[in-house]
């Protein structure tokens, strides 16, 4: 199952569901990751992590370990 | 008439600047009872008769984070008259899934647009008036950077605030409607009427605050759990899931006919900053430079010239003569002025002295974090310091502490997350501040022939106890469990408003000065007392001599407690003691012990005194116990107000002085034994330290993800 970690940088991907429960998963889809958003991958950290990706019109950054609750199509 | 009005919005959304502009100096700042969170309350300029409480910046209403619990218990419990809304224009989508949850609430809210100065910039149309119908509540207009559009919003807050009961908006799909009209119907009579629909979609959530705090019988809770299983088995997900994304998913309908984006994929001014900025290759280098800049303004020397002349002219040249002459014309007893010039005005100048640093420092971190580069910083340094326990913005606090302790405390504000906020705070003061650096030129000129590693490896020393101590706190009891996300929003950067610079800046440092203050000037009176009054020859009187003070006598006492550390006599033991009223105070009150008045900077007079007394493993162990134990008593008051309880105060000092305890003990008793002159007794302790803190570091260790935020409702 692909997840956000794997995607690449510039790509444009649509979320399919999150993975885990409680409170990363929750803050994730209070931040506007949600079913169907659509979020593209702007940049990575210049040490490799985080990542920072682009939701709902706004800057959004995210660890890559957070990064793989998040299946995508 | 009088009415309480909340502000709650996301952080970013320029509510603090809403704030200053609606209450203008009326404002008072302090915290949340029992955390780390401010608060801020203030009276309306144009009618003082309402009150405006500005809640900490939240993206929700969930029960995960301390700012979010601590806004939603002060929404339910002190039921305001209204809230007002502030939604950030330029970012409408993610900014009206707030306001989705407060409109259930039974609470009348206008919701502010603000940033609409940038909005009609772009070229961007929002039409309001559609924003009311699907809302349900009225939609304002304005700009706060600009003051535009404050006096329309305070028109519709009071009109809002006098008639309660709005009508309500459908905001879930049909099937999810028909469940919470279920479960709102088996609430009948157990929570108020108006309030029937706020729980009903929290049991819905099974959000764990909630339920514990509302009585409910055991049959209609599993009423409750049957009806919520029933639908996420026919949605295929989980109730938690189901809420927010029916909220995003109205919120992407509403808006997509009342919002209208000019220019959708162009590059903003922005972007092309954040290019740069954050780029892969140039972002460590900038970060460097910046860093240096706010180094070398706040540490070298715009901060430092002030401090000096606070200190050494206004204080030592100006103020404390000018006391003693006039208390002396007028005849005061000798140990009244005693107590008043060394013990009160001395005091008060420990406290003022670092204050026009502390005031540059803030200017610079009020910059920062204006203008969105702070959040960058975290961006840009998460993958190292998450490991430790700390958050990228740990940095700045521990770079400023080479400084000085006490704005690098202070610094640590800027740190969103309660658990790393407060390792910084305890760990900040390991770095070897300015105060320090006598101990090290002492201890490296006398015992060490003046060898070049020595001072370089202070800061190793410094650095190293961080990440130790990073990593074994985050493992320790009162951390663990807490996770640090790092969901973090990267606002746009825009100019930073002077008077919003200014006022924070003013409102850290009065709150430093307020709180730490008080602890600073008790402390200092009871040093002035205890080493200027003692026993002499039976009889209780001022003394002229250390060894007979109060404190000598407790140095005297004490001393054995450094035996293990090689440097288990009174003369240390005093000096240590004294160095919690100053660091710079160590080297002085060493020469005072071996007899001299006065001393350079580096006791340049007693090196061979020391030499004497001390071998230089014994030297190296002193150094670094005072380069890691409790910081002076300014820091420790800085600590007490960033920590916001005695009981964090107490832990973070008794942890440092042990640390450095264990640390020192370390030191000595393997360099005995590398020399051959092992301690067996000492030797046991050295090892059982060195297998508990391995042990600790090498302790598998997992991020919980789960969350249970110990806020009283």
């Amino acid at each position: 199952m692909a997840t956000l970690k794997d995607a690449e940088v510039g790509q444009t991907v649509k979320v399919k569901r999150l993975k885990g429960e409680g409170a990363i998963k929750r803050r994730i889809m209070d931040m506007g990751i949600t079913k169907g958003t659509e979020i593209y991958i702007r940049k990575v950290a210049p040490l490799g992590d985080p990542i920072e990706l682009n939701v709902r019109g706004y800057e959004l950054s995210l660890r890559k370990t957070d990064a793989e609750m998040i299946e995508i199509e | 008439m009088s009415c309480k009005i909340a502000l709650v919005g996301n952080p970013n959304s320029g509510k603090t600047t809403l704030f200053n502009v609606l209450t203008g100096a009326n404002q008072s700042v302090g915290n949340w009872p029992g955390v780390t969170v401010e608060k801020k309350e203030g009276k309306l300029k144009s009618n003082k008769e309402i009150s405006i409480i500005d809640l900490p910046g939240i993206y929700s209403l969930s029960p995960y984070t301390l700012e979010e619990v601590v806004s939603r218990n002060y929404l339910l419990n002190e039921k305001p008259d209204c809230m007002i809304n502030i939604v950030d224009g330029t970012n409408l989508e993610r900014n009206l899934y707030l306001t989705t949850q407060l409109i259930e609430l039974s609470i009348p809210v206008v919701v502010a647009v603000n940033m609409m100065d940038i909005v009609q910039k772009n070229g961007d149309i929002i039409e309001t008036k559609k924003l009311e119908e699907a809302f349900g509540c009225p939609f304002v207009e304005i700009s706060a950077m600009k003051s535009n559009g404050i006096d329309n919003l305070l028109n519709k807050v009071i009109q809002v605030a006098k008639k309660k009961g709005e009508k309500r908006v459908a905001i879930f799909n049909d099937s999810v409607e028909r469940i919470l009209a279920q479960i709102e119907s088996s609430l009948e009579g157990k929570v108020p009427v108006n309030e029937e629909r706020w729980y009903a979609i929290k049991l819905f959530e099974r959000d764990e605050k909630v339920l514990s705090n509302i009585k409910i019988e055991k049959n209609i809770l599993a009423k409750v759990e049957a009806l919520t299983q029933e639908l996420e088995k026919e949605l295929d997900d989980d109730s938690e899931s189901i809420i927010t994304n029916e909220r995003y998913h109205y919120i992407t309908t509403a808006i997509k006919d009342s919002y209208v984006k000019k220019n959708r994929e162009q590059l903003t001014l922005s972007d092309k900053i954040d290019r740069i900025v954050t780029n892969r290759i140039l972002a460590l280098p900038i970060f460097a430079a910046v860093m240096f800049i706010v180094y070398y303004i706040s540490v070298t020397t715009v901060g430092t010239i002030l401090t000096d002349f606070t200190n050494d002219t206004l204080f030592a040249e100006w103020i404390i003569p000018g006391v003693s002459g006039f208390l002396e014309s007028i005849n005061t007893a000798e140990w009244l002025q005693g107590l008043l010039v060394d013990g009160i005005v001395g005091g008060v100048g420990a406290v003022l002295g670092f204050v026009p640093q502390i005031f540059v420092l803030f200017i610079l971190l009020a910059i920062l974090e204006e203008c969105g580069y702070m959040a960058r910083v975290a961006f840009v340094l998460d993958r190292i310091f998450c490991r430790f326990g700390l958050s990228g913005k740990s940095f700045i606090p521990m770079l400023i502490s080479t400084g000085c302790g006490i704005p690098g405390v202070l610094a640590s504000r800027t740190i969103e997350n309660e658990r790393d906020r407060r390792i910084t705070i305890m760990t900040t003061t390991f770095m070897p501040c300015g105060a320090k650096l006598p101990i090290i030129a002492l201890i490296a000129g006398a015992l060490f022939g003046g060898q070049w590693w020595v001072a370089p490896s202070a800061y190793f020393v410094g650095i190293l106890a961080i990440i130790i101590s990073g990593i074994m706190l985050k493992k320790t009891k009162p951390f663990r469990g807490k996770p640090s996300p790092f969901v973090m929003e990267l606002p746009a950067y825009h100019a930073p408003l002077p008077s919003a610079v200014l006022r924070s800046m003013w409102e850290r440092g009065w709150s430093f000065m307020k709180k730490a203050g008080t602890i600073i000037l008790l402390s200092a009176i009871f040093i002035w007392f205890a080493s200027g009054y003692g026993f002499v020859n039976g009889s209780f009187g001022a003394v002229e001599e250390y060894e007979s003070s109060i404190l000598g006598y407790i140095g005297a006492a004490i001393a054995w407690i450094f035996s293990p550390l090689g440097f288990g006599n009174a003369k240390a033991a005093v000096a240590t003691f004294l160095g919690l009223v100053a660091k710079e105070n160590v080297v002085t009150t060493f020469g005072i012990l071996y007899g001299y008045t006065e001393v350079t900077e580096n006791g340049m007079e007693i090196w061979s005194l020391l030499q004497a007394d001390y071998s230089a493993l014994a030297g190296y162990s002193f150094l670094v116990f005072n380069l890691l134990c409790a910081p002076c008593f300014a820091a420790i008051g800085a600590i007490h107000r960033e920590m916001n309880s005695g009981k964090w105060t107490w832990f973070a000092i008794l942890y440092q002085t042990g640390f450095a305890y264990v640390v020192a003990l370390m030191i000595y008793q393997f360099g005995m034994l590398f020399t051959g002159n092992e301690n067996v007794i000492g030797l046991v302790f050295a090892f059982i330290f060195a297998f508990i803190i391995l042990f600790m570091l090498f302790k598998p260790y997992k991020e919980v993800h789960t969350l249970k935020t110990d806020v009283k409702m």
